[in-house]
């Protein structure tokens, strides 16, 4: 039987101030043009609220980029949803905030690229970026509105961990994501590059398990781990099709937000049907619902409950099959080979040229900004 | 860790009881978290107001279960310990 959805993802924008190499937006960038306008987010909303949404996550791009949030937040707030607004912090003024505060914003997520403008402004590809970032943080603070930090962990500042825990506690943040790189999006360029080692994974363990003793009571801290390290894959979603949709920025809904990446998914688009026929009827949601589409050795596997095979993206973009085992699990009989390629492929592009690519801006073709 | 009697209980802002009319049942919503509240969860949050003791919601409590109030206090404050823990209420 299918469960009614908890949360929705509405991805309000791809634009975006900054350009992190780990974007986890597709690589076709949907236009302004395109956006949903403010009725018809409010609409959704209120169809969500009817089938059993109750938190919603205004999440982009950034968020902020649009000029109509406080009335679009507004709308989710009337309709009853939980809201909370996922941002850089860069386009929020202290006057937006206070706006936000009054109309009933929930909660804040606020990403972090790096503890320092050094590391934050270059991986966040926004001069300036980090500066403005702790301004917002600040004025976050004196509001009140509870804070979650989201730092995005990868090879390059995962040295940084500590002082990364250091800052959420500084800046008073009730929750702490320890968000390893998932290998999604922009980050499929630049895996070289952002992928950690074995020693990192460990290390970064390590790290979070001493940190949630001596934090407990002040600092809730979530882990996500670095892909491909583990012996099992994540339990992508909780389940395909089981909590929780996404909402792109020209209203197609999604089982999760990197799904387009599975090529013979035709997607819904708010425009067209309601959310509850697209939830319980739509052939993207019911493609890897359940476990009748599973393979061996999923169909037969004790843990095919616990982690339900594993990403459907990444059985996609590791075995060409989305059908197929997550190829991260050890018991996946891709396994060995898949991590070997992947190795291989590390090792070749580490000799090559190591630097970032960008992501790019909707409205603007790759050869504008010189990424490839 | 136990709570003082004298304590008073409180929710974070950004934590809420809410009733969910889709499923029929309460919730506790939270920063990134949904729970689903059983009776006896709902029970003790409905009573906490920013005001009353822990003590005398157990009192409360003991009272409208007529249950032996040292079960109460154990599991009331085991319950709302680990709601302090995972930063959704703070007792001062």
């Amino acid at each position: 039987m299918i469960q009614p959805p908890i949360s929705m993802l509405a991805e309000l924008t791809h634009r975006c101030p900054l350009s992190c190499p780990y974007c986890s937006n597709p690589l076709e960038l949907a236009s302004r043009s395109l956006e949903l306008d403010t009725e018809t987010w409010a609409r959704v909303f209120r169809e969500a609220a009817g089938i059993g949404v109750l938190q919603l996550h205004l999440s982009g791009g950034e968020p902020a980029s649009r000029r109509d949030l406080e009335e679009i937040t507004e709308a989710a707030v009337k309709a009853g949803l939980y809201t909370n607004l996922i941002t850089s912090g860069i386009g929020l003024t202290e006057k937006r905030l206070e706006a936000l505060d009054a109309i009933g914003l929930d909660h804040v997520q606020l990403s972090l690229q790096g503890v320092n403008a050094g590391m934050a402004d270059r991986i966040g590809g926004y001069e300036g970026g980090f500066k403005r970032k702790m301004q917002v943080a600040g004025w976050i603070g004196r509001l009140g509105f509870p804070l979650t930090l989201n730092a995005v962990m990868h090879r390059q500042n995962l040295a940084d961990l500590e002082a990364t825990i250091a800052m959420a506690v500084e800046m008073g943040a009730r929750r702490l994501e320890v968000a390893c790189v998932q290998f999604h999006g922009w980050a499929t360029k630049n895996k070289a590059a952002l992928m950690p080692t074995k020693e990192q994974a460990l290390e970064a363990r390590r790290v979070v398990d001493d940190a949630r003793a001596r934090l407990k009571g002040t600092l809730v801290i979530d882990f996500v781990p670095p892909d491909y390290h583990a012996a099992y894959p994540k339990a992508c979603m909780g389940g395909w099709g089981s909590t929780g949709l996404n909402i792109t920025p020209d209203g197609l809904v999604l089982p999760c937000h990197a799904a387009q990446s599975i090529p013979h998914l035709v997607f819904d688009t708010v425009r067209e049907k309601s959310l509850r026929e697209i939830w319980y009827e739509g052939a993207a949601f019911n493609a890897y619902r359940g476990d009748d589409w599973m393979q061996e050795p999923c169909r037969s596997c004790e843990r095919k409950a616990i982690d339900h095979g594993g990403c459907r993206c990444q059985a996609m973009a590791l075995a060409g099959d989305a059908a197929a085992t997550d190829p991260v699990c050890s018991k996946s009989p891709r396994h060995a080979a898949v991590m070997a390629k992947i190795a291989r492929d590390l090792e070749a592009e580490r000799e090559g040229d190591a630097s970032l690519t960008y992501r790019t801006q909707p409205d603007r073709t790759p050869a504008d900004t010189g990424a490839d | 860790m136990s709570l003082d009697e004298k304590a008073v209980p409180r929710l974070l802002r950004g934590v809420r009881v809410a009733h969910d009319s889709v499923r029929g049942r309460d919730v506790l919503l939270a920063p990134e978290r949904v729970f689903m509240l059983d009776p006896i969860g709902k029970a003790v949050l409905d009573r906490i107001d920013g005001a009353r003791s822990f003590g005398s919601i157990v009192d409360d409590l003991a009272a409208a279960y007529q249950a032996p109030r040292d079960r109460i206090a154990a599991d009331a404050g085991k319950y709302l310990t680990g709601l302090i823990e995972r930063r959704m209420m703070e007792a001062t």
